[in-house]
């Protein structure tokens, strides 16, 4: 017995796009499989790791977790919609770059997820926030110390300008 | 710190304009933007997918085994077992080890019995993993089980079950240093010791799992491999013996790497079955994706080890003699040869210290089959014998009552001793311990820790502090012993290198292209490397053992010295100067002194390439360069780890208050990338320590296969690194030395010895792991039971 599938309508990146899939069928899979990307990584598909970190309407979710019929109608954002079509990387991306927030690079697509997510609530952690804020995602070369350092960086790098000189 | 300069004598031939800078890395752009190429983002025409029927049992006799139902299944391509996958002709040698060491019995797919929990018996090959897994449902597998053999140390004993009934008994193999007299030197001391020192089950688990996706031809009969691994060239020249294809019909590419920390060394059973399914299928690519359960069951385990130790000292700690017991856990089927990295640490085991020369430090090394997941290299695979041997230290200087810092002092070598032979026979030429221990020392205030300690004590808390000490070798024999590099000049003046070597996750694109734009004088961003594909690059071992470092960049240089020459020749013929008279930088050829004499790189290469006519006599067209380097058998770094934690009496709970590294590894290349390779080893030994623990239950189940069972460290439990940086350049091109391993080889001790000196008021010992709030507090509990508290 071949299982149903399912129309989903969805914007990702800010596209609108559709993919017909079967109702077991995680987000994830989805974004990877059907959408073409594979910029999510998935890493334990238990909701432990947070490499699977995507937007959907604007709240870090772990995309493993989820079914893509939970997502119809939500606007998603993933990694690849973080930076422009022209080449500029995010304050995230570039602060994560600068800092050696990466090593292998696979949990990293999750964490500059996650780390977009958290700066728009916090936009100035302290070191504790941070540390927290970053605590549901795992990484396994960095020691996150790096990354520990990219986040205060992206913090730096996404305060408006007339701020910049008072925290500087 | 700050970073000092390069040393005298090791500056390349160029100006040191990349070398020794936190360059940005070349890779980061596309792994940050999520445009990385890992084996799971191919997605290939036509691909299928591989899922495995697992053992649950951990040692029995396969009854019954029925996939008829299963491949009725619409959507099963094939499900395969045994009889189809396994046979008498594969060979299952790995390079680095060679045909005649002892190995596992070889087999793919479990056949008749089964070894242990997580055992592939069948792989099931579907249009979709979801139906794969589907169609595992409904396979019968029927598994009369026996008593498994759990127990290393019992595993040992003559009465023992066998774990492989092909062999006598369950020893994998042994390494002895037999010392004359030892035994009789060790009682003749003032004093001897004697501790067993314990290691539980932890692992390397990279956060990408392992994979692959295997096409075999059978039109032009080549199979097309792109897996995650270390080596391109070990898993192209393993299938071609293993399979009986020629090397040449085999192309094996690597993309990006998510981590393997010694895991992905050598291919492993789910990969050669997925390579033979898809030669069976045939036309259509195969791709198996281990999910994280399967890689924590089966994708090797580590460190899983006793040792047991005695030592000899003086009234004034002067350690004298030693020798060391080690038995490893190298569970069913371990990778590669029998599994052990006691060889190893048995060179390794006198570590920095003097001991009283050769013959004064024996040991013996022995592994054992059990039936569990078979062990796999686990960055620093030998180093119980920094852990064992760096927590003796400590035992032993409390037992004298000297102060841990000042028994080192009283033992350890520093530069001025160069050259040392070890007591097992190794040179050291350019090693620094006493150096970085005092550095060490220093950086942590050790002796304002130990005022504040007793003050502390006196208001009831926990404070310690621990050091550890060791010497990391990067090994230059066999298939070890060489890396290469061609450099490839394009027309255009650009540069491409080709590196017999490949990342995964050391930031070789960024460290190698530094080496290479300063010995050929060229701009960073001219330089590209290319890695991981058998067909593009030439043959080398991989990433593994810190060798990148020093070996593959020692080939980077050689290759770029070489081209640099070419280069040079054909600029000076233009210019209508001497070759002693020219120089290159920033891709500019010009004659010393001579403003104005200059020729663009681009102009050399038109000239090599387009008009050769124009090409000196006696120089060959084309700008093209390879090198192959050879090492030295052993090259060595060092560092000492100085950490204080808190221990909270309550609730057992440990705090890592400070963190400090002191390391030497010779000349950085970027020291951002250094740094970034020690806090990545430390962090999984503060994961090893507190918290991971891949658990066998008393039936040979494993009980940790999620990570809500298996804790890795989060940000929260990492502390805050702090390094200092000794630079005693080595003797190899450059002055590097590999350090790639040293933080998880040299922290654990650390740590351990931080705890027990803080709990050492209480009368703790500590020979096991992990230190969970619930372990230190059964101690802290047992020792007052026992009235030992004060």
């Amino acid at each position: 017995m071949s299982p149903t599938k399912i129309d989903v309508e969805l914007v990702v990146n800010g596209q609108p796009r559709r993919a017909t899939v079967e109702a077991r069928k995680t987000l994830a899979d989805t974004l990877r499989e059907d959408l073409g990307l594979t910029g999510t990584h998935l890493a334990c598909e238990h909701g432990v790791c947070g490499a699977c970190t995507v937007l959907v309407d604007g709240a870090a979710v772990r995309s493993c977790l989820m079914f893509a019929v939970q997502a119809a109608q939500s606007t998603v954002t993933t990694v690849e919609g973080l930076s422009s079509s022209a080449g500029d990387l995010s304050p995230v991306q570039r602060a994560f770059r600068e800092c050696h927030g990466l090593q292998c690079g696979f949990c990293t697509p999750g964490f500059i997820v996650s780390v977009t997510a958290f700066l728009e609530e916090n936009p100035d952690p302290t070191d504790e926030e941070i540390r927290a804020g970053i605590s549901g995602n795992l990484c396994r070369c960095t020691g996150y110390q790096g990354i520990v350092r990219a986040v205060k960086r992206a913090a730096e790098l996404r305060a408006p300008e007339d701020s910049e000189g008072v925290t500087a | 710190m700050t970073t000092p300069a390069l040393q005298d004598g090791h500056r390349p031939t160029g100006a040191a304009r990349w070398i020794g800078k936190s360059v940005q890395r070349s890779e980061d752009r596309r792994l940050v933007t999520g445009r990385g190429q890992y084996v799971d983002d191919l997605n290939l025409p036509g691909m299928v997918h591989a899922h495995f029927v697992r053992s649950s049992v951990a040692r029995g006799t396969i009854t019954n085994l029925d996939v008829a139902e299963a491949r009725e299944l619409p959507g099963v391509l094939a499900v395969f077992t045994a009889a189809e996958i396994n046979s008498p002709d594969h060979v299952f040698w790995q390079t680095m080890m060679g045909p005649d060491a002892s190995y596992p019995p070889g087999r793919v797919l479990a056949d008749g019995d089964v070894r242990y929990v997580g055992e592939p018996v069948a792989v099931i090959v579907a249009e979709s993993r979801y139906l794969a897994e589907d169609a595992a449902e409904l396979v019968e597998l029927d598994i009369d089980p026996l008593a498994p053999v759990l127990d290393m140390v019992a595993a040992l004993s003559e009465e023992s079950d066998v774990v492989h009934p092909e062999r006598p008994s369950n020893l994998s193999g042994e390494a002895r240093a037999d010392i004359p007299g030892l035994d009789e030197r060790l009682d003749q001391a003032p004093h001897t010791f004697t501790e067993t020192f314990r290691q539980h089950r932890y692992l390397c688990v990279p956060m990408e799992t392992r994979g692959i996706v295997s096409t075999w031809d059978p039109w032009q009969e080549k199979l097309e491999i792109t897996l995650s691994c270390q080596s391109v060239h070990e898993t192209r020249l393993f299938y071609a013996r293993m399979l009986g294809i020629p090397e040449i019909d085999i192309h094996v590419v690597m993309g990006d790497v998510g981590g393997s920390f010694g895991q992905k060394m050598f291919p492993e059973k789910e990969e050669h079955a997925v390579v033979i399914a898809s030669r069976l299928i045939g036309g259509r690519p195969v791709k198996w994706i281990e999910d994280r359960a399967e890689n924590l069951i089966s994708g090797g385990h580590s460190r899983e080890e006793c040792l047991t130790m005695t030592v000899a000292v003086d009234d004034d700690g002067v350690l004298l003699a030693a020798k060391g017991h080690q038995i490893e856990d190298v569970g069913a089927f371990p990778r590669p040869g029998d599994g052990m990295a006691g060889g190893s640490a048995l060179a390794m085991f006198p570590g920095p210290y003097r001991w009283s020369g050769p013959g004064s430090v024996g040991y013996l090394a022995q592994g054992a089959f059990t039936n569990t997941c078979g062990r796999t290299a686990y960055r620093g695979p030998w180093m119980m014998e920094t852990t064992a041997r760096e927590q003796m230290v400590d035992v032993v200087a409390r037992k004298l009552g000297i102060d841990p810092l000042e028994m080192r002092r009283r033992n350890i070598i520093s530069v001025a001793d160069m050259p040392f032979t070890t007591p097992m026979q190794l040179q050291f030429d350019t090693v620094s311990p006493a150096e970085t221990l005092e550095q060490a020392a220093e950086l942590i205030g050790y002796d304002e820790f130990r005022k504040q300690q007793e003050k502390a004590r006196t208001d009831g808390r926990l404070l310690g502090i621990g050091l550890s000490t060791y010497v990391e070798p990067q090994f230059g024999f066999g298939i070890l012993a060489t890396e290469a590099t061609t450099v490839r000049i394009e027309p255009s003046g650009k540069v491409n290198v080709y590196t017999s070597t490949g990342s995964h996750g050391q930031s070789l694109e960024t460290t190698l292209a530094q080496i290479v734009a300063d010995e050929l004088g060229v701009a960073f961003d001219d330089v590209r490397i290319i890695q991981g594909d058998s067909a593009r690059t030439p043959y080398g071992a991989g990433t593994g053992g810190s060798r990148s470092g020093a070996i593959a960049s020692g080939a980077a240089h050689a290759a770029a010295a070489t081209m640099r020459e070419k280069v040079l020749a054909i600029g000076a013929h233009l210019l209508e100067a001497s070759v002693d008279d020219v120089e290159m930088s920033d891709g500019v050829i010009s004659v010393r002194g001579v403003a104005g004499a200059a020729v663009p790189l681009a102009q050399v290469a038109a000239v090599a390439y387009l008009n050769t006519d124009a090409m000196p006599p006696g120089v060959t067209p084309g700008l093209e360069v390879s090198e192959r380097y050879k090492a030295p058998l052993f090259m060595f770094s060092n560092a000492t780890h100085a950490v204080t934690v808190e221990v909270d009496r309550a609730t057992g709970q440990v705090e890592i208050l400070r963190y400090v590294v002191s390391e030497d590894c010779g000349n950085m290349i970027n020291p951002m990338v250094v740094e970034g390779q020690i806090a990545g080893g430390v962090v999984q030994a503060v994961g090893g320590v507190f918290y991971e623990h891949l658990v066998y239950d008393e039936d040979g189940n494993p009980t940790a296969t999620t990570f809500m069972d298996y804790l890795l460290p989060t940000a929260t439990e990492a502390p805050d690194l702090e390094y200092g940086h000794v630079i005693t350049p080595s003797n190899t091109p450059g002055g590097y030395k590999g350090l790639g391993e040293g933080g998880a080889i040299c922290a654990p001790a650390a740590l351990l010895n931080a705890v027990r000196d803080a709990l050492a008021p209480l009368g703790v010992s500590i020979s096991e792991q992990p230190l969970s709030p619930d372990r230190v507090l059964r101690l802290i509990n047992d020792a007052q039971a026992s009235s030992r508290w004060r």
